[in-house]
């Protein structure tokens, strides 16, 4: 089990990566023109809680003392106060971290089921009318903008069709389910077009290989060795795309959470953004890095699973 | 060979198509494998070996197209069969091995799941069968502990150990033919020499027939039985290793000997045959060696000379055979 | 007499499939992208004369009028002409395209280079800031930083600069570090040349070409958050005529005027694909898989 030894170390690497994230959203933060504390504040502050702030984050001090200060802060959960929900903004954070998930899952596992078939189908029937239809559609699906998407879905199903809400998240989980189908499509359509298309390639690369046409050669059926041979070692360069992809993705709920009002970290960061609370600002983009950095941890645990020569 | 042979291939040709042109890359080839025979086929790269071999497989590109006269194996018809017959003769009828097994296996599937799975696929049999031959298959290629190895990975495996483990793979289909393409190529010389000595015990054992394709001779003289050569994708000479190594006619054939470095030898410089083998797309006419040939004549240039016995079983096609006229071959 | 045998398995494709079809000696997808692209850029240098009403000229009686002769794509709610507008809308989309790609193209190159060409602490310097970056999802950091310097088109070109260079850097690190070690560097390196000299005329010229591949892809990723960032308010500001607002602004209306958002959003994807097409024949063209 010595090739899971990095689940262990890798950890430790990614602190500096950690560090950086927190130094980023520091100096970001820090960026903003005008009086820190206000900026934390809000407008309307009193002078004691202008005061209070000014000695909890040491806003007097030279800067990398108030560096170190919101780092204390960060270990101690301390993410500040939003302006807009006057309330802590890990808790916040926290308490909208579901609908994100759900929305990111759910899409991830919906592309795939949309994107092997296709690639698998294209891969098989090369140069036929099938094979060209998915190129074309996945090479027009890299540009589908998932704002428009959504809305022209929330057209056709909600307002044409009535199947679906047209926007907000629901109580029940079959009410979330309901709630969802629309974003998952709007993230999954266009998440498919990418892994449809490098599927296709590695696909086609490996019916090509020599591990096919060894299989050949000893009398596999080509149907078994697309599914036992092909298919297996295609799917990982997808996986590691989808990986390398996911904060693409993750930027993309932002824009979905937003045109369909589900109460998401997405949603909460651009309504942060216009009514200028940065504390909540900084909590979400940090959370939303360390997300990041996790899939991508993922990512490598389930590479080292697949591919038995890979040793990290 | 007065029975049968078990594989008899009449006027095999692969030919490509260019726009107008057709170019044939092998032409013509005739040649017959007897039951538990060794036969080497030898040549240049690019003479055509593995192309002829992997066209016996029907395993080429879609733009080669494939014609013969008659291949039967075992007295089947085989160049007649639809595609999905054809099926049937890949692995059960004839088996192949490759000269990479690093890229031949399939990396991320255990050595002794793809043994099994073709066992499977060849006979049906249940899982737990398959698995158990699968780890007696990896004995008998000469695995050890076959039991512990069958759940390892390609990578995990040694070169030879590789070579070993393909082997048993092509051979879990239980094929009469092996269709061997350079397996020992990029072996060192040690491992090279436990494959071939595995290769003459399968074929003691199971009656196995090989076509052994390579292009070094010193191989050829250990393990065939007979020999045939190729050059420029038709056949030179065919006979019986000592006839071809003894006394080649045909003057590759004799190059290629005198080319070969002896065990032992003191060292001297390499001898090659002079010049290049043609390129498919500027073939000479008549003989396809005459511009290189010492014994070329007016006769091979306008005519391809025919395949024609110099004693039984053993063929040449050449008009000023080595012998008959002044003896060259190689320059020094 | 001989018999052909019947062709193999049609699995066994030759090799060449992944060539398309040429065009004049190119590629198929590069000629279609490059013509595409023409054809928007004509839209943009002659919006003037093509548009048939003036993209602000709001016409109290055609309000949310639907597609017709007279406004093949229909009006918004203040009576203005989709068409008109979306055709004005290639001026700024075009421009959020290319000029988004531009400058983190620059930067990427430069620190790629030098990165990969130092080596060192210079390098580890730099590849720990690619980290860092990359840990961000891309959309996210862009807004943060909108955020800071305010909403609008300059700000997005600022964090667009900002973020989007890690990826350049990294590209041409890895073939500069590939290129470096090879021997026409070695022989430049022997013969006394200075670093700079090195690095700009004669390892960047090779390492230029996935990056190149690439930008032509990114273009399309460029466009797609300019408009989401317009969509979301952040980016080019109304009453200017930008797809991504133009898709808001129709927002208020699917139930009555589809039309509104739809064409706009039609018009992000054409362009999108003349950029991927163009991706993927200089892909081919050059021998980069994108």
């Amino acid at each position: 089990m010595h090739r899971y030894r990095f689940v262990l170390q890798r950890p430790l690497q990614l602190i500096p990566v950690l560090f950086g994230i927190s130094l980023i959203t520091f100096v970001l933060v820090r960026s903003i023109p005008g009086d820190p504390a206000r900026l934390i504040l809000g407008t309307r502050a009193t002078p004691q809680a202008l005061a209070a702030v000014r000695a909890q984050f040491g806003l007097d001090e030279p800067l990398w003392t108030q560096y170190l200060y919101f780092l204390r802060n960060l270990f101690q959960g301390e993410m500040g106060r939003s302006i807009l929900y006057k309330v802590d903004v890990l808790g916040l954070v926290a308490a909208r971290i579901e609908p994100t998930l759900v929305l990111v899952f759910g899409a991830v596992l919906l592309s795939l089921l949309i994107a092997v078939p296709l690639a698998a189908l294209s891969a098989r029937r090369q140069g036929t009318l099938v094979d060209s239809s998915v190129r074309f559609f996945s090479t027009a699906g890299l540009g589908l903008p998932n704002f428009w998407l959504a809305i022209m879905l929330i057209i056709l199903f909600s307002v044409a069709l009535g199947w679906f809400p047209v926007s907000g998240y629901g109580r029940t989980l079959t009410d979330k389910l309901h709630h969802m189908v629309l974003p998952w499509l709007t993230v999954a359509l266009s998440l498919s077009a990418v892994l449809t298309r490098s599927l296709r390639a590695s696909l086609i690369a490996e019916m090509r290989s020599d591990v096919a046409l060894a299989a050949r050669a000893r009398g596999i059926p080509e149907g078994a060795i697309f599914r036992r041979h092909v298919l297996p070692n295609s799917i990982l360069p997808t996986l590691n795309l989808l990986a390398v992809n996911i904060g693409w993705l993750i930027g993309g709920t932002v824009v979905v959470e937003q045109v369909f009002a589900i109460p998401g970290m997405g949603q909460l960061l651009v309504r942060a953004i216009f009514s200028r609370d940065y504390m909540v600002v900084q909590g979400v983009a940090m959370v939303f890095a360390i997300a990041t950095v996790l899939v991508n941890f993922l990512a490598d645990i389930l590479t080292v699973t697949v591919d038995p020569r890979v040793k990290l | 060979m007065t029975a049968l042979p078990l594989l008899d291939v009449q006027g095999l040709s692969v030919s490509l198509h260019d726009g107008r042109e057709t170019r044939h890359i092998v032409d013509d080839l005739s040649l017959q494998v007897g039951e538990g025979e060794i036969l080497g086929l030898v040549g240049e790269s690019g003479s055509g070996k593995t192309v002829a071999c992997r066209a016996l497989m029907r395993l080429l590109p879609e733009a080669l197209s494939i014609s013969a006269r008659r291949i039967t194996l075992a007295g089947d018809e085989l160049a007649s069969l639809g595609v999905a017959d054809f099926a049937r003769v890949r692995g059960r009828g004839i088996g192949m091995i490759f000269q990479n097994p690093a890229s031949h296996l399939d990396p991320v599937m255990r050595i002794g799941a793809q043994i099994a799975e073709t066992i499977r696929f060849a006979r049906g049999a249940s899982r737990r069968e398959a698995k158990a031959e699968a780890i007696e298959l990896l004995r008998q290629v000469g695995i050890p502990d076959p039991a512990r190895r069958a759940e390892a990975f390609t990578h995990e495996f040694s070169g030879g150990m590789r070579q070993r483990a393909m082997i048993a793979v092509a051979l879990a289909s239980n094929p009469k033919l092996l269709i061997a393409d350079e397996p020992t190529t990029a072996l060192d010389v040690t491992v090279q020499a436990q494959i071939l000595r595995l290769l003459t015990e399968l074929r003691d054992r199971r009656g196995l027939s090989i076509i052994f394709v390579t292009h070094d001779l010193g191989v050829v003289s250990q393990l065939c039985d007979r020999i045939a050569v190729l050059y420029a994708g038709r056949m030179c000479e065919i006979g019986p290793k000592r006839a071809i190594l003894g006394r080649p006619r045909h003057p590759y054939a004799a190059g290629l000997i005198a080319c070969q470095p002896a065990a032992g030898a003191t060292l001297t410089r390499l001898r090659t045959i002079e010049g290049q083998p043609p390129s498919l797309h500027a073939m000479p006419s008549g003989c396809r060696f005459n511009p290189r040939c010492p014994n070329a004549q007016g006769d091979c240039r306008s005519v391809q000379p025919p395949l024609d016995p110099v004693e039984p079983g053993h063929l040449a096609a050449c008009f000023h055979q080595v012998g008959t006229t002044p003896r060259l071959g190689c320059a020094a | 007499m001989s018999v052909a045998v019947p062709s193999p398995a049609a699995a066994i494709a030759a090799p060449r499939g992944k060539r398309s079809r040429r065009i004049a000696g190119l590629p198929a997808p590069l000629v279609a992208g490059l013509g595409l692209l023409a054809l928007f850029l004509l839209l943009a240098l002659s919006a003037d004369l093509i548009a048939p009403y003036d993209p602000i000229f709001q016409d109290a009686a055609a309000r949310l009028a639907p597609p017709s002769f007279a406004h093949p794509f229909g009006t918004d709610n203040f009576g203005r002409d989709i068409l008109s507008r979306a055709i004005f809308a290639v001026r700024i989309d075009l421009q959020l395209a290319i000029l988004g790609v531009v400058f983190p193209f620059a930067i990427g190159t430069v620190v790629g280079t030098i990165a990969g060409y130092f080596g060192g602490l210079v390098d580890t310097v730099f590849m720990r800031i690619v980290d860092v970056v990359l840990a961000f999802p891309f959309l996210v950091l862009m807004l943060a930083i909108i955020t800071i310097l305010g909403p609008g088109l300059q700000s997005f070109f600022i964090a667009m600069a900002l973020v989007g260079w890690v990826s350049y850097a990294r590209l041409v690190r890895a073939q500069i570090l590939v290129l470096k070690t090879s021997d026409f560097a070695v022989a430049a390196r022997s013969l006394g040349f200075s670093h700079p000299r090195i690095m700009f005329r004669h390892l960047l010229p090779n390492a230029l070409t996935a990056s190149i591949v690439f930008a032509m892809s990114d273009c399309v990723l460029v466009l797609l958050s300019g408009a989401a960032i317009s969509y979301l308010g952040l980016g080019v500001q109304p009453p200017a005529a930008e797809w991504g607002i133009m898709v808001a602004e129709g927002q208020g209306f699917i139930a009555r005027a589809w039309w509104i958002s739809a064409f706009p959003g039609l018009a992000i994807v054409a362009l999108a694909f003349a950029f991927s097409l163009v991706a993927d024949g200089l892909g081919e063209l050059l021998g980069q898989r994108t």
